[in-house]
């Protein structure tokens, strides 16, 4: 039976730049896919492109591309799936094809886009209120204040742009997990409605989307990494029958304890895992350990997908800014307490929201944790959250005195004053399909 | 006394403002023993400091798991939450420290040897 095998050598925006290229090399890969898009990366690219329309995508690719090129020119069928575009997918593809050019390289490049729906928002908003999925509240109540609202597409447009020849497919905003789901349909030609072999391209994409997760990385067992330096990227050999199986290219490999970590991994119901192509069952799947560092599942099972696309909409919601100080010595806890309620008050107004933690005594979850024995030192992190920026900036001000007006073991203000920083909220909401358009262009 | 990490692993991850846990059993005794017990009312007593507004368990048999969604529990999730886990990164090390009894914790006990 055929097989195809996709690789995802990056699993966010600030994730290892050298994998790629290990992952490329070592992989024998036929599509090495790159994921940069976090649910709030999209407004932070936004602002840049307002500032510089040339802007708005994620730059590491570039970085990245250039660093591939020799491995390129080794591989000349190895394609590349990325959503670096971000907000500017066009720009992006323009750049990539100059760095191609320069490392003397002829690719045809595709851009997918149709996913940024804030030049039509408010013709939108007449038919769709894009309730909050959490809350439940109208968009209306925070439109002002929107910066992006992006559709998750799906994999159809990167699976039409792999059938128009493309060799590297540059996308917005699509769902993570389309980003392997597109080549499988280009090459095995699915039905759009072949459910069960769409859930099973989902799952694989699911699990290889976070890059080394799948295979090492965070595995509760970590004692058994033997070389943390060269952890490794993850790879599936995707057969035509949706069955596949995953390794990856260094390191402990993937196992059935692995495995199971990453398919859970920020799901919900296991049996609606809902994405743009289908609704795939992630309890279907059967897994098979096919050597120390290999696994196979199969047996994927998918239903309809729905009518909707999820939009993630990020909109200002003030500035935040958190700083921190180290406290050492005997009652480090109650003396870093005592410091974070001091320099509160001394910003002599009282600030939207703020919390203090002592970091070394359960700061991750607080009062759930508690430590048994009092520590010897703590970190004081304090944060705030407000409307208005002097507020924050005051704030940040506050660390530095209590070095000599707070209590003695006072130290570690080496950084300078935190910055105050925008802070963008996420807002999840859903729009018909009907009324997205995704566009496919080769250049 | 023991904790539920010699008998499961597991991993957390954020959804906006609300958290997911997965907690894995070692064996299937362990994942009978776990369903059992460890129910979406244990987790939301054990996590009730944090102030989740609603807990919900879904199960995974076939990777022998149990998926806990506690919503609202991140403060305001990776945007706008002030804590120093703004994405609920720790939360599955934080459940896999319970204190729990079972009457038979040899059937539940991972055997790395055995092969899978």
């Amino acid at each position: 039976m055929k097989t195809v095998r996709i690789g995802n050598g990056c699993g966010f925006w600030g994730d290892s730049i050298d994998a790629p290229i290990r992952l490329a090399q070592r992989g024998r890969l036929d599509y090495l896919t790159l994921e940069y898009l976090a649910e709030l990366t999209m407004s932070i690219l936004a602002l840049q492109k307002q500032r510089d329309p040339d802007t708005g995508f994620a730059g590491d690719f570039l970085d990245v591309l250039q660093r591939l090129a020799p491995t390129l020119q080794q591989q000349p069928k190895l394609k590349i799936v990325t959503n670096a575009g971000g907000m500017n997918p066009t720009a992006c593809a323009r750049r990539a094809k100059e760095v191609l050019q320069k490392a003397g390289l002829t690719r045809r490049i595709a851009v997918v886009s149709g996913d940024d729906l804030l030049p039509r928002l408010d013709a939108l908003l007449a038919q769709h209120p894009f309730t909050n999925l959490d809350s439940g509240e109208m968009l209306q109540t925070i439109r002002p204040r929107v910066v992006s609202a992006n559709a998750y597409l799906g994999a159809r447009p990167i699976a039409e742009a792999l059938k128009q020849g493309a060799d590297i497919v540059i996308t917005g905003r699509v769902a993570d997990a389309s980003l392997t789901v597109g080549p499988a349909l280009a090459e095995f030609g699915w039905a759009w409605d072949d459910w069960d072999r769409l859930a099973a391209a989902t799952i694989a994409g699911h699990l290889i989307e976070c890059g080394a997760q799948v295979c090492g990385g965070l595995w509760c067992n970590w004692r058994e990494v033997a070389d943390w330096a060269d952890i490794g990227y993850p790879f599936v050999d995707l057969a035509a029958d949706g069955s596949f199986t995953i390794s990856s290219d260094a390191g402990p490999g993937v196992n059935r304890e692995t495995l199971a970590e990453q398919l859970l991994y920020e799901v919900g119901d296991p049996i609606r895992y809902l994405t743009p192509c289908v609704v795939a069952d992630f309890t279907s799947v059967s897994l098979q350990t096919i050597d120390n560092r290999t696994m196979r599942v199969s047996g994927a099972h998918g239903s309809e997908a729905t009518s909707t696309y999820k939009v993630s909409i990020a909109y200002r919601d003030g500035f935040m800014a958190s700083g921190t100080l180290m406290i050492a010595g005997p009652d480090a806890v109650t003396k870093a307490r005592l410091c974070g309620a001091a320099l509160l008050q001394r910003i002599g107004v009282s600030v939207d929201r703020s919390h203090i933690e002592c970091l070394g005594a359960g700061a991750c979850a607080p009062g759930v944790i508690v430590p048994s024995i009092e520590p010897s030192e703590v970190m004081l992190r304090v944060a705030v959250h407000d409307g208005r920026k002097e507020v924050v900036e005051r704030f940040a001000k506050e660390f530095a005195p209590l070095v000599t007006s707070g209590p003695p073991g006072v130290t570690g203000y080496t950084t300078g004053r935190p910055a105050a920083r925008e802070v963008f909220a996420y807002w999840p909401a859903l729009v018909e399909k009907s009324v997205v358009q995704a566009n496919v262009e080769v250049l | 006394m023991m904790t539920l990490s010699q008998f499961a692993h597991g991993r957390s991850g954020d959804k906006g403002n609300h958290a997911n846990i997965a907690i894995i059993a070692y064996t299937p005794a362990g994942y009978d023993w776990l369903r059992a017990n460890l129910t979406a009312e244990v987790v939301a007593a054990y996590f009730a400091p944090m102030q989740p507004s609603r807990v919900n368990r879904y199960e995974a048999p076939n990777v022998l798991g149990l998926n806990f969604v506690l919503e609202d529990i991140l403060a305001g999730g990776a945007s706008r939450s002030l804590r120093v886990d703004t994405q609920g990164k720790t939360l599955a090390l934080t459940l896999l420290q319970m204190e729990i009894n079972p009457p038979n914790p040899e059937a539940m006990t991972r055997n790395k040897e055995q092969p899978q």
